[in-house]
């Protein structure tokens, strides 16, 4: 059972490399592989940047390294490069050792393209002559460049300096560029971090779209969970230098296979319960086990923690003959929603997000119950619990 | 975040090494050879044995002229001090009228090469001089008095524009804090303001010590024994070599002590931040029916640092007269031709040897190129007489064939003004992100090819400026030049000495005029400098 695996190895008892690539990370006969690193491993010093990292990419699909700050993605992204030599471990592309035993390739000698966090446009080319770097210096490469121009819709911007840009067309120039050699992966580090909310969403959306025209395969970089739900095919949480889970955004994101998976992707809390039978008892009440996503039978009998994200619960003030589970401790109005943190009366803390019309009095006993109408995720207990809004494991 | 990948990146120390270990050994091999004359010296000295040594130690001329370098520069230092806080404080924090003129005007007599206007001062003040009846009966231009007033004029400005600095960034508000902490104005002055102004101050004197202490031409025109005037005169007296040796020895140490000093207060400046940005425009003083006496104060500044000398200089040429052409001292354009030349070469070399070690220094963070970058520095700090006297023992006992040879004399400037070049290059190279190369790279460009295509055309400006001030200064350039030049070959300023020397000032008057032309030019390279950083 692969979910009983999977919590063992959050408890810390699995050996690292055994946590990647059994569920979703496999692939599969039809998804050819692009990219590969095995047991990639980068030591600066004493510090561990990457850890053992094991992970493939599939031809055509846009992968998404994400992690909070430090986590050794970008790295990774490095690594892949050619900018960075890795201590262990092998790094394959299109089938080629690239790096690993006693061969490295530089940079120059891959076929990957890289979009800066900066963009790091030429600032003493134009445009066109920024796109047409990578074709070679010798011949002529009109027909190439207006045919990449026309792909990121800056046609008119031919003879522009880059200083003459905005943000938006800078991510636009650099994409066409890195994509100008028609390079086998191409790798985006953090593409969006340098431009303005609003750009932000949009560019998205738009170089989602150009990857997409051209098929290319891509690898991107962020620290934003909603970005990398939002434009990836697959992603991989990195944590500490590890991977935590590979999986498309929805699993992850359902079916964590730990609680810093969990919390690291939106608001996560856990609630105690006891696994008696059909039911596990909890402080909002017995859950069916059918309810909770492969509870395996060897759990019968023990404690568990439930998953529960604020749109699985409700709090409400009790109906006169009901008996209230819990008080409003905090509540914060987000506009759309408003966000209650109640203290359930088994000293559970739990999140829940309701309709801004909806009121519940603050410092009042209300109910909780479960209004979720998927699958839970759970994890079995003998950690310190991770609180509400918590973003760390036990150790 | 990906920035603090990066920033990690920048102190891990195997990075640089892993990808320009080239770079960083080239560096370093030519820090070696800059630093490598000194060693020339010591070894000089030490061949001498210890009682001889000891003896020029301790020899009366040797207290004597310690005694009149420490007096040359302690008192320049004050009266720079004197005139140049003064007037920073005029053109920054009063009501002056003409600020941004006066500014300019008072930073100015940086442009005359102070050997320049100790000359323009003897041409006309001392013996046979243009207004030598003016000068009282008994008094003299020569001496500690002339050499302090000439030296003085000319570099004060090192003090002015620090404490300028130091005054235009210092934040008012603070001052309008500890007011409101109950401060009045004049204790919040001294208890914020000053502690934040004082090392500005103290930088420009530092920057005047050393300047009096190094330079050679001033108190040699105007007969004054200090350290760099008795270094060539023993030098050019057969059989006393070793006296200069020593001599030289000594005055390194001397500039050493004064360099410690200086570092450890640029470092402590820093700290307190007396560069910070603020606001500074609120504290400005009236000045009320005082303005007309404050405006003579700038004025009469200007007219003995500007107009004296160039007035002087034009008088003579206006004159022309027998002392132009006598005695076998007739200018010859081929003089200009030998200067533009040579300091081409010059300009030329440095840049070569200036760009690996500015790109080691600004792309690694290992001991070796921080190392190669200080000691780079360690031909500025050295007096140019000392240096020159350096290759010419290391000329004529180990190298017999480069001795007055060009190649020796170019290598003496390339020593002496390495940093000018590094400097410009280095803060070019900062300038360039880092990820475009890496750009360059994962677009199938080779390292070399990376250089070429997006470093090296974004570095250029910054390499042009450099080559620009090196030339500029090496045609200004005396002591070195005097103790190298090959036989025969006269520049400028050979010229320029030899016939002050001699006494026929109006031969020097258009090579003259030509060197303070010069280094008005290098003082625009320098301000465009400037802009561009700011811009």
């Amino acid at each position: 059972m692969p979910q009983g695996d999977a919590m063992a190895e959050t408890d810390g008892t699995a050996e690292p490399s055994t946590r990647i690539g059994t569920r979703d990370g496999t692939p599969t006969a039809d998804e050819e592989t692009v990219v590969s690193l095995e047991g990639v491993t980068k030591r600066y010093g004493p510090t561990t940047a990457v850890d053992g990292l094991s992970l493939s990419v599939h031809r055509g699909e846009l992968l998404t390294l994400v992690g909070p700050s430090g986590c050794g993605k970008t790295t990774t992204l490095r690594l892949l490069a050619g900018l960075e030599r890795p201590t262990s471990g092998t790094v394959r592309v299109d089938g080629e050792v690239v790096a690993g035993g006693n061969a490295f390739h530089d940079p120059e000698e891959r076929d990957v393209g890289i979009v800066f966090q900066d963009f790091a446009l030429f600032p003493h080319l134009t445009v066109a002559e920024n796109v047409a770097f990578g074709l070679g210096e010798e011949t002529d490469h009109e027909h190439r460049v207006e045919e990449l121009l026309s792909l990121v819709g800056l046609s008119e911007y031919h003879d522009r300096q880059p200083s003459q840009l905005s943000g938006g067309e800078k991510q636009r120039v650099a994409l066409a560029r890195s994509l100008a050699p028609e390079p086998a992966v191409l790798l985006l580090d953090e593409p969006f971090s340098n431009l303005d909310v609003g750009l932000r969403v949009e560019m998205r959306e738009e170089v989602r779209r150009i990857l997409d025209e051209t098929g290319v395969t891509a690898v991107n970089v962020t620290h934003d969970q909603e970005e990398a739900m939002s434009i990836s095919d697959r992603v991989a949480i990195v944590r500490e230098g590890r991977l935590e889970q590979v999986d498309t955004p929805e699993g992850a994101f359902q079916r964590p296979r730990s609680r810093f998976v969990a919390s690291f992707l939106g608001h996560a809390s856990f609630v105690s319960g006891y696994v008696s039978g059909e039911t596990v008892d909890t402080g909002i009440g017995p859950i069916p086990r059918a309810a909770i996503d492969g509870l395996a039978r060897e759990y019968d009998g023990t404690d568990v923690d439930v998953m529960v994200r604020p749109d699985d619960v409700t709090a409400r003030p009790p109906a006169p003959d009901e008996v209230p589970n819990g008080e409003v401790v905090h509540r914060r109005f987000l506009g759309p929603t408003v966000f209650y943190r109640v203290e359930l009366d088994s000293g559970d803390v739990v999140g829940c997000s309701h309709n801004h019309a909806e009121e519940v009095p603050l410092d009042e006993p209300v109910k909780v119950e479960l209004s979720a109408e998927h699958d839970l995720a759970w994890f079995p207990t003998g950690a310190k619990r991770v609180a509400d809004g918590g973003t760390d494991d036990a150790r | 975040m990906a920035t603090d990948d990066r920033a990690g990146r920048l102190t891990r120390p195997d990075e640089g090494v892993d990808r320009s270990n080239g770079t960083v050994l080239l560096a370093g091999a030519i820090a070696a050879i800059v630093v490598s004359p000194v060693v020339w010296l010591v070894l000089q000295a030490v061949g001498q044995g210890p009682a001889r040594i000891l003896g020029l130690l301790v020899g009366g001329s040797t207290l004597r002229i310690t005694v009149n370098s420490v007096l040359l520069t302690g008192l320049t230092t004050l009266g720079s001090v004197a005139i140049g806080v003064p007037l920073a404080v005029l053109t920054v924090q009063t009501d002056l009228p003409f600020r941004r003129f006066w500014t300019v005007v008072c930073a100015l007599p940086l442009v005359v090469p102070s050997y320049i206007g100790a000359f323009a001062f003897v041409s006309a003040f001392g013996p046979r001089g243009l207004l030598t009846e003016f000068v009282p009966t008994g008094a003299t231009v020569y001496g500690l008095g002339g050499t302090v007033l000439v030296l003085t004029l000319f570099v004060y400005p090192y003090v002015f524009l620090t404490t300028r600095a130091a005054l235009l960034s210092f934040d008012t508000t603070l001052l309008e804090a500890a007011r409101t902490l109950d401060h009045s104005y004049l204790a919040a002055f001294r208890r914020v303001a000053l502690p934040r102004i004082l090392p500005g101050v103290t930088a420009g004197a530092l920057l005047v010590a050393l300047y009096a202490l190094s330079d050679f031409g001033t108190p040699a025109i105007m007969h004054y024994d200090v350290f760099t005037r008795l270094i060539y005169v023993y030098y050019a007296t057969p059989g006393s070599e070793g006296a200069a040796v020593v001599l030289s020895l000594q005055l390194l140490v001397i500039t050493g002590f004064v360099l410690a000093l200086e570092s450890r207060i640029g470092a402590a400046s820093e700290e307190k931040g007396y560069a910070s940005s603020g606001r500074s425009d609120a504290a400005t003083i009236e000045l009320g029916w005082w303005k007309l006496p404050a405006t003579l104060f700038p004025a009469s500044i200007a007219v003995l640092c500007l107009v004296v000398p160039v007035g002087v200089l034009a008088l003579w040429i206006l004159r022309g007269g027998p002392g132009y052409t006598a005695g076998g001292f007739a200018f010859e354009w081929s003089y200009g031709i030998n200067t533009v030349v040579v300091s081409l070469v010059a300009a030329l070399a440095t840049t070569l040897v200036a760009i690996p070690i500015a790109l080691s220094s600004a792309r690694t963070e290992t001991a070796l190129s921080r190392l190669t970058e200080r000691a780079t520095y360690f031909g500025y700090a050295t007096p140019g007489v000392v240096l020159g006297l350096a290759l010419v023992v290391f000329g004529s006992n180990y190298a017999p064939a480069l001795y007055q040879t060009l190649p020796l004399l170019v290598f003496a400037y390339v020593v002496r003004f390495l940093p000018q070049a590094v400097g410009t290059t280095r803060s070019s190279v900062l300038q360039v992100d880092e990820t475009l190369v890496e750009a360059a790279r994962t677009l199938g460009v080779s390292q070399l090819a990376a250089f070429r295509r997006v470093t090296l055309p974004l570095i250029a400006p910054g390499v042009i400026a450099g080559a620009a001030l090196v030339f500029l200064t090496s045609m200004r350039e005396l002591p070195a030049t005097l103790l190298l030049h090959p036989t025969g070959f006269t520049t400028l300023v050979t010229y320029v000495w030899r016939v002050t020397d001699a006494g026929y000032y109006g031969a020097a008057a258009v090579p003259a005029l030509a060197l303070i032309g010069v280094s008005g030019l290098s003082m625009l390279v320098i301000l465009s400098q400037e802009g561009d950083d700011g811009g």
